[in-house]
């Protein structure tokens, strides 16, 4: 019995933080069903469960307008931040070059840095810079402000890829006759792609959760972090509990599916 | 997603991985094409990141117009800074120490979630990575508030200790041990994927040496296992209390007025004080400058030369 324990310690402990991790989830798709009076914080036993907020996800004004504008942004940011990131980590791994060491710390140190110092910083330059040249605080301030602190991650995860690889599989393509064209994009690059698609999935979920730099930089216009926050103090509607469970639950689908294939197609080879 | 490695940026010359070095000699009409790959990452970052932080610097020494609130002159004046540590001291000491507790709990329980993925899940280890950042997806404020209602006085957390007679204060929430539980469990995330990235790469077959060589689980744990993971740690370790240093989200929505940290401090400054903006950005600045100072000196202490 002990040793049947001590066996599984790691396992037990690693399902009972997973459970936590998942606790606050479950909080909030049971109070999707809260059929509550002026705020959705205490549970009303009286019409509960109820399914009225699953049937109009979008009945609280603004909702759904605050989440379009957070996968808009999610999916602009995440594609710019992994070329961008992606061409930064293949020249710092594959190149030597001088202004590598410098490179290095300019990738680091935002990612050493505070949200709230990056908020704040980018506000001060875009309050007095780029409202002159029409850019207001808005839907591209946030973008911008997603695609710079998701470069950092997008690098480290591609380049953690780029190191673990086998030299010497490049090295037998060109041995091969493959030139140095067809090596990358028929060698290297299937290769690696899997830490590129894990570090766009990290990038992803990196700004569609950030709420703290994008409150700075934000102006009028509101995400779905950004909604659920300042509807805090009039009463969260259960209509947001209905779309972050959704969304975990479409996340979770999406990428295990994706899991599945990839294993289906490996295993057919 | 083995992501997150080595946060530090491998200097590359000290043989990180086996392909860590460069070709060896790069085609003299190549030799442009690493500047060329960086360029618009490097830019973006230079004009992004470090022009603003250059930005937020000079105003964080101008001055105020006198009987003109919200308007500044440029100047050299460093008073925000020395007001910044003598009237907001304990809000940084907060920040500092909330963190840090912060940051042995999630180290506490991420390091046997990320051992248990790396050596025991088989074939579950991708789905377990994933369920550990899936709840990114729903939105880390409503998860916050989620726990707002668990720890609530008459939540089943706050209700079950009061009946052992275990709270001495009688509640949970609106006390720094809820800012604390809040920090560790929003943060937790980015203190697992480097430890399991690091572990991920360790050689099992090195641990189990450990084992046949008649060393017991925790002495092969010490002298094998964890020195292995080390990078992993540092790097989440850092990911975990830089951020939670600087986080306000939780002392507002966990804490009571007297927990509240730097991060509240700042947010309030720059949004509800008229003319606060040179205090908030002096206490941005000594904020980072804290944070760099004791990574730096962390990264000496425990850092390999992998890191920075």
């Amino acid at each position: 019995m002990i040793r049947w324990l001590q066996n599984r310690f790691a396992i037990i402990v690693a399902v009972l933080v997973l459970l936590y991790l998942f606790l606050p989830v479950a909080y909030t798709f049971v109070f999707s069903f809260n059929n509550y009076r002026k705020s959705n914080i205490v549970w009303n036993p009286q019409g509960s469960p109820t399914l009225k907020h699953w049937q109009d996800p979008c009945g609280a004004p603004g909702v759904c307008d605050a989440l379009v504008t957070s996968l808009q942004i999610g999916v602009i940011a995440t594609v710019i931040a992994t070329v961008l990131g992606t061409m930064l980590a293949f020249a710092l791994v594959r190149h030597k070059f001088r202004g590598r060491a410098v490179s290095n710390v300019l990738v680091f140190v935002p990612m050493a840095t505070p949200e709230i110092v990056l908020g704040a910083s980018l506000l001060t330059i875009f309050v007095q810079g780029f409202s002159r040249v029409g850019l207001g605080l808005g839907f591209w301030t946030i973008t911008i402000a997603h695609i710079m602190f998701c470069v950092s991650f997008v690098v480290v995860t591609v380049k953690a890829r780029l190191q673990s690889l086998d030299p010497r599989i490049e090295e037998a393509a060109q041995d091969l006759y493959a030139g140095p064209g067809s090596t990358f994009w028929r060698v290297t690059f299937p290769l690696v792609l899997p830490g590129i698609v894990g570090a766009a999935l990290l990038a992803f979920s990196l700004s569609f959760d950030d709420f703290i730099i994008t409150n700075f930089v934000s102006g009028n216009e509101t995400t779905f972090p950004k909604f659920v926050y300042v509807s805090y103090l009039r009463g969260i509607p259960a209509q947001a509990n209905v779309i972050g469970f959704s969304m975990f639950v479409i996340a979770l689908t999406l990428v295990i599916l994706g899991q599945l294939i990839g294993n289906a197609r490996r295993s057919s080879k | 997603m083995s992501a997150l490695a080595h946060v530090g940026g491998t200097s590359g010359t000290t043989g990180a991985g086996p392909a860590g070095d460069a070709p060896p000699q790069e085609r003299a009409g190549r030799r442009w094409l690493p500047y060329l790959l960086l360029l618009p990452g490097g830019l973006w970052l230079l004009v992004f990141f470090v022009v603003p932080l250059l930005q937020l610097f000079t105003v964080s020494i101008q001055s105020q117009f006198p009987g003109y609130p919200g308007y500044y002159y440029r100047d050299v004046n460093f008073s925000n800074y020395l007001r910044a540590l003598t009237d907001f001291a304990p809000q940084f000491g907060r920040s500092l120490l909330f963190a840090a507790l912060a940051t042995f709990f999630a180290f506490a329980l991420a390091y046997p979630l990320a051992y248990a993925m790396a050596f025991k899940a088989g074939r579950w280890r991708n789905i377990m990575l994933i369920a550990v950042i899936a709840p990114f997806f729903t939105s880390f404020i409503l998860r916050t508030v989620a726990w707002r209602q668990i720890l609530a006085d008459d939540g089943p957390v706050a209700s079950t200790l009061n009946a052992l007679h275990l709270l001495p204060g009688g509640r949970i929430t609106e006390t720094a041990a809820a800012v604390v539980a809040g920090l560790t469990y929003n943060f937790l995330p980015f203190m697992v994927l480097p430890i399991y990235a690091s572990l991920e790469r360790a050689d099992a077959r090195v641990i189990e040496a450990g084992g046949d060589l008649y060393a017991n689980g925790f002495t092969t744990f010490r002298t094998v296992t964890l020195p292995m993971s080390m990078p992993g740690v540092i790097a989440g370790t850092l990911l975990t209390f830089i951020p939670a240093a600087g986080d306000y989200v939780n002392a507002e929505l966990l804490g009571s007025d007297g927990d509240k940290m730097v991060g509240n401090v700042i947010d309030s400054q720059f949004f509800r004080v008229l003319g606060g903006f040179p205090t908030a950005a002096a206490l941005s600045f000594t904020l980072m400058a804290l944070i760099l100072a004791m990574v730096f000196v962390y990264i000496r202490r425990f850092g390999t030369e992998e890191l920075l």
